[in-house]
């Protein structure tokens, strides 16, 4: 077996730490899709609000003495319920006009936020250390050693995405989800409060992004452009999986860090750009996405 | 228990309802009668609230709704039917069932829905599209009568569905009346309307122009086949 084996190898170790990457890109897309799904409007502010996700956990550890495990629960909800204020302020004002304007407006949102906290916290990037519980020896898959923290990040991403597929596709609440993307009007004839429907699954899908954050900061240093360096792959992964599809985003979003990760061994230069090249291939022969509706 | 006045109605810069009135009695069933663009579903939507601009008087049992959003409209107790069915392609059976919330008690049981509607319990883990046409009216009226709304705005119901099953959405309607509610029926299928109805209004570009009488049908059939031009 050895030598097949031996040639194996180098693509199972750097594909499963291409999922690390992946479960970024999973839950980032996850949240960009629900939002679209719902709202109809493409989240540019996405990036930025990953990154207050990060910063909002190094702001509870370092100004209030709130670890890792606070942060997971806190910086989600409070990231969050400034989605809720940006939506109920901003966007839910741009509904009724074209696309493109929820698009300059979350845009301008993301490079306000970026230049903000550029300002308060420079850009040289924030120490945030690895949660106690993850200074362990790492994690032994046969094939590598794998550190603690990273395998946590496969694990709870697979966890939170899939959770988010549940509630969506087979609950009741999920139910007036999907009903509402189809006919906002007609649900909202049956007695069902519609635009507080989008209000929260604004704040929904910010919050995702800023858990993502908080996942992240550990492994990259807390800093402002972290947010903007991820959101243009995870548009990439968005156009390749489908704008809109729940199950496709997520995915999608492995697969890519895992594709990543194999360009590593046989073309590193490449791996930067690979998920641009599979977008471009993509858009040619499958213009709605891999798992888009037409 | 529905009084609307002067009512009028745009789809965005077109002005379709030029100040239509008409009464809803408590357990009638009333049809709107009218050729094509008359104005008839543009009369239910802007009853319903989702149109975007409206203007005029819609008092439900006593409130002014011309004002509210369409989910507080519905929590008054009207549920609407619309036209183009509105199954949701997304969902099951079931869940296109089980959607629009309780609003009220007195609402349809489970049981008796399915009695009514056998085709629908056999498959309710279907998606809503996949059913038939007549199957997917018989859900959208089935998902109404289930939340306990007093006046149901039924769109066009037998449109385009075969001669067996306009008898049992006939038989439904006779039913939702047995049990006291309150129908307002768009129709073109007169032939339908008139063995159902307690009274009948016909629209003319955008306003109400006549109003039959069940008993006075009869004597007046020349009128209103004028109107319809049938």
């Amino acid at each position: 077996m050895s030598e097949l084996w031996y040639d194996l190898e180098p693509f199972l170790q750097q594909g499963t730490l291409g999922l690390v990457n992946g479960a970024f890109y999973a839950i980032l897309s996850l949240g960009l899709a629900v939002i679209f799904g719902m709202l109809n409007v493409v989240n540019f502010a996405h990036g930025a609000q990953f990154m207050l996700g990060a910063f909002v956990a190094w702001m509870l550890l370092n100004w209030a003495g709130i670890g890792y495990w606070g942060a997971l629960v806190f910086a989600p909800l409070i990231v969050g319920l400034f989605g809720v204020v940006i939506e109920r302020m901003m966007i839910a004002r741009l509904y009724k006009l074209d696309h493109l304007y929820g698009l300059l407006l979350t845009f301008g949102l993301a490079l306000i936020i970026e230049g903000l906290m550029r300002n308060a916290f420079g850009s040289s990037g924030l120490p945030y250390e690895v949660p106690e519980a993850f200074r362990i020896p790492p994690v032994d898959l046969g094939y590598m050693l794998m550190p603690a923290y990273r395998f946590w990040i496969v694990v709870v991403s697979l966890f939170v995405c899939l959770g988010t597929w549940y509630a969506i596709e087979k609950t009741k609440l999920g139910s007036y989800l999907r009903a509402a993307v189809e006919r906002p009007k007609l649900v909202q004839a049956f007695g069902i409060n519609v635009p507080q429907m989008m209000t929260a699954t604004y704040g929904a899908g910010v919050a995702l992004a800023a858990f993502a954050g908080v996942l992240a900061a550990p492994v990259y240093s807390v800093n402002p452009a972290m947010g903007a360096n991820f959101i243009i792959i995870v548009f990439a992964v968005v156009v390749i999986g489908g704008m809109g599809s729940i199950l496709g985003s997520i995915v999608t979003g492995y697969i890519l860090g895992v594709i990543e990760g194999f360009t590593r061994v046989f073309y590193p230069e490449a791996s930067a750009t690979v998920v641009f090249v599979i977008m471009a291939i993509v858009l040619l022969v499958r213009p709605t996405g891999l798992f888009g509706r037409a | 228990m529905l009084h609307v006045r002067g009512l009028e109605a745009w789809y965005g810069e077109s002005h379709v309802l030029h100040g239509v009135d008409l009464e809803v009695a408590e357990g009638e069933v009333v049809t709107l009668l009218g050729r094509n663009g008359a104005g008839k579903s543009t009369t239910i939507k802007a009853i319903m609230g989702v149109l975007d601009s409206r203007k005029g008087s819609i008092r439900f049992q006593g409130t002014e709704t011309i004002a509210l959003p369409p989910d507080r409209i519905a929590r008054l107790g009207i549920a609407w039917c619309p036209e183009e069915r509105g199954i949701f392609a997304s969902l099951t059976v079931k869940e296109n069932l089980l959607l629009p919330p309780v609003i009220a008690p007195g609402g349809m049981a489970l049981e008796r829905i399915y009695a009514l509607f056998p085709n629908l319990k056999e498959r309710l883990t279907s998606p809503g599209t996949k059913l038939s046409g007549g199957e997917q009216q018989m859900l959208a009226i089935a998902r109404i009568m289930r939340t306990g709304a007093k006046l149901l705005l039924l769109d066009e119901p037998t449109e385009g569905l075969a001669p067996v099953i306009i008898q049992q959405i006939g038989r439904t309607i006779r039913a939702l009346k047995e049990a006291g509610l309150t129908v307002l029926l768009v129709e073109q299928n007169f032939r339908f309307a008139q063995k159902l109805a307690d009274r009948h209004y016909v629209m003319e570009d955008g306003r109400i122009v006549d109003m039959i009488p069940a008993a006075r049908l009869e004597a007046n059939m020349d009128r209103l086949h004028a109107y319809l031009g049938v």
